[in-house]
């Protein structure tokens, strides 16, 4: 089994400095872990930005009559 | 807003009744794969979503990742393996087939097989437990219950196994209803397998104290001798809410699971199950899921910090305990005095005196959780 499958992406070289010099006062490895830890909080933001319940309005009556027999509303 | 589901899609793989009648109506032409309880729970928690994502037993491509980088092949975190071995001289069926998993002869779900794999016993037992000593109980299962292959693919259920709890069972869609009901935006998810003792209550209610509701949800499933039996913690449970905390500010429901003992990989576990459940914060205290003196005491915590995209913020609790001079519960961080001073919360004494016939002090279990554990015939598993 591997390590992990890996790409590369490309960043300004400034940029590239800036974390660098960032990383090395912090416990992260390296530039592309400091990346992917960042890249990875911001996409789930942007992910969880987008979601519908998956229950029709008849299932929410049989939930709700089920919750109320049981005590829990 | 409670928590969205793992991966953004409250998973549901429910066969449909005209689905179900004719699988089990022509059971016998369908290869079968016995699976034991922990997999029998874990077919359910597929199919009513507590695992979500995961719509089925792992691939190959998925267990890999977890294995080796605590995430699924989507990159979603996931670090405990979710899978269903078999033994070759019972493996009847190849890729493409459907198979019946069936628990004690009873048809749990049926399985598109998509993938058959070798299992590499001390890769797994390493990477998910940090050990091989056959003595951690996870190791245990690796080497001497599991079988040599693993089939991976997509579920859907069939049925369940009986439940004896049901009145304190809902699913992730009924959670996620009731904490709309109650206009709760923030919920704390709490993950117990014991009676509670005021250790626990004061962790809960200082988590409680930052969000709108709890969702006190006990693991229901084999466990260990000596631990207390399931119906003796939710009758205490019960007693312990009613009494102590306001209304409509706690809600206590089970999750039939089987622990794994896998410590801090398994502490990411039991966040993601409740993040599906709705939760938008999980309670991490000490030794979470461990066993023995196989994991640090905190290691639980720390491994959350590798998830920024986790999607449930942990909450984190060093021991609370009684101290004599404070006269209160207190922890570390707000109490100055020696430990002469203090008196540690122990399951261990609660279980001795109970079958001492001694009392325990109320300022370590409440009376009437005392009274429900003392009243008990045979409060402990045998």
């Amino acid at each position: 089994m591997g390590q992990g499958k890996y790409t590369t992406v490309s960043i300004p070289k400034s940029l590239y400095n800036r974390i660098k010099k960032l990383v090395e006062e912090t416990g992260f490895k390296s530039v592309s872990d400091y990346v992917t830890y960042v890249l990875r909080e911001v996409v789930a933001m942007h992910e969880s930005e987008r979601y519908e319940e998956p229950f029709t309005e008849k299932d929410l009556e049989e939930i709700k009559k089920r919750l109320k027999a049981l005590g829990y509303i | 807003m409670v928590s969205k589901p793992h991966g953004g899609r409250l998973i549901i793989r429910i066969a449909s009744e005209n689905r179900r009648s004719a699988v089990l109506g022509a059971a016998d032409e369908y290869p079968v794969i016995s699976i034991g309880l922990r997999e029998a729970y874990d077919v359910e928690n597929i199919g009513y979503g507590v695992y979500s994502p995961l719509d089925g037993f792992m691939v190959y491509e998925d267990l890999e990742n977890v294995l080796m980088n605590m995430r699924l092949s989507n990159d979603l975190p996931w670090t405990m393996p979710i899978v269903v071995s078999v033994d070759e001289d019972s493996m009847d069926f190849g890729v493409g087939d459907e198979v019946l998993l069936s628990y004690m002869d009873r048809p749990l779900a049926v399985m598109q097989v998509e993938d058959i794999y070798r299992l590499d016993r001390r890769l797994y037992a390493e990477r998910v437990f940090g050990t091989t000593d056959p003595s951690h109980p996870g190791v245990y299962n690796v080497f001497r219950e599991m079988g040599e292959y693993l089939v991976g693919g997509r579920i859907e259920l069939l049925d369940t196994v009986d439940n004896p709890y049901a009145r304190f069972y809902l699913r992730p869609m009924e959670t996620r209803v009731l904490f709309r009901e109650r206009g709760w935006k923030t919920i704390v998810g709490f993950q117990t397998r014991n009676a509670p003792h005021l250790g626990h209550e004061y962790v809960q209610k200082t988590a409680l104290s930052f969000v709108d509701g709890i969702f006190i949800n006990p693991v229901v499933g084999r466990k260990k001798r000596g631990d207390f039996k399931d119906e003796v913690i939710l009758e205490a449970y019960s007693e312990l809410v009613k009494h102590y905390y306001p209304k409509d500010s706690a809600v206590l429901s089970i999750v039939r699971y089987e622990m794994r003992y896998a410590g801090p990989r398994e502490a990411i576990h039991h966040a993601i199950m409740r993040k599906n459940f709705g939760c938008t914060h999980f309670i991490v205290g000490r030794d979470h899921a461990g066993v023995g003196d196989f994991y640090g005491p905190y290691d639980a915590q720390e491994i959350f910090r590798e998830f920024p995209d986790l999607g449930v913020t942990p909450v984190f609790f060093k021991e609370f305990f009684y101290c004599r001079r404070c006269g209160g519960i207190v922890h570390e961080r707000i109490c100055p005095h020696d430990e002469s001073n203090r008196v540690r919360f122990s399951g261990t004494y609660v279980r001795e005196a109970i079958l001492e016939g001694r009392d325990i002090p109320d300022y370590i279990v409440r009376p009437e959780v005392a009274r429900v554990l003392m009243s008990h015939p045979d409060p402990f598993v045998s």
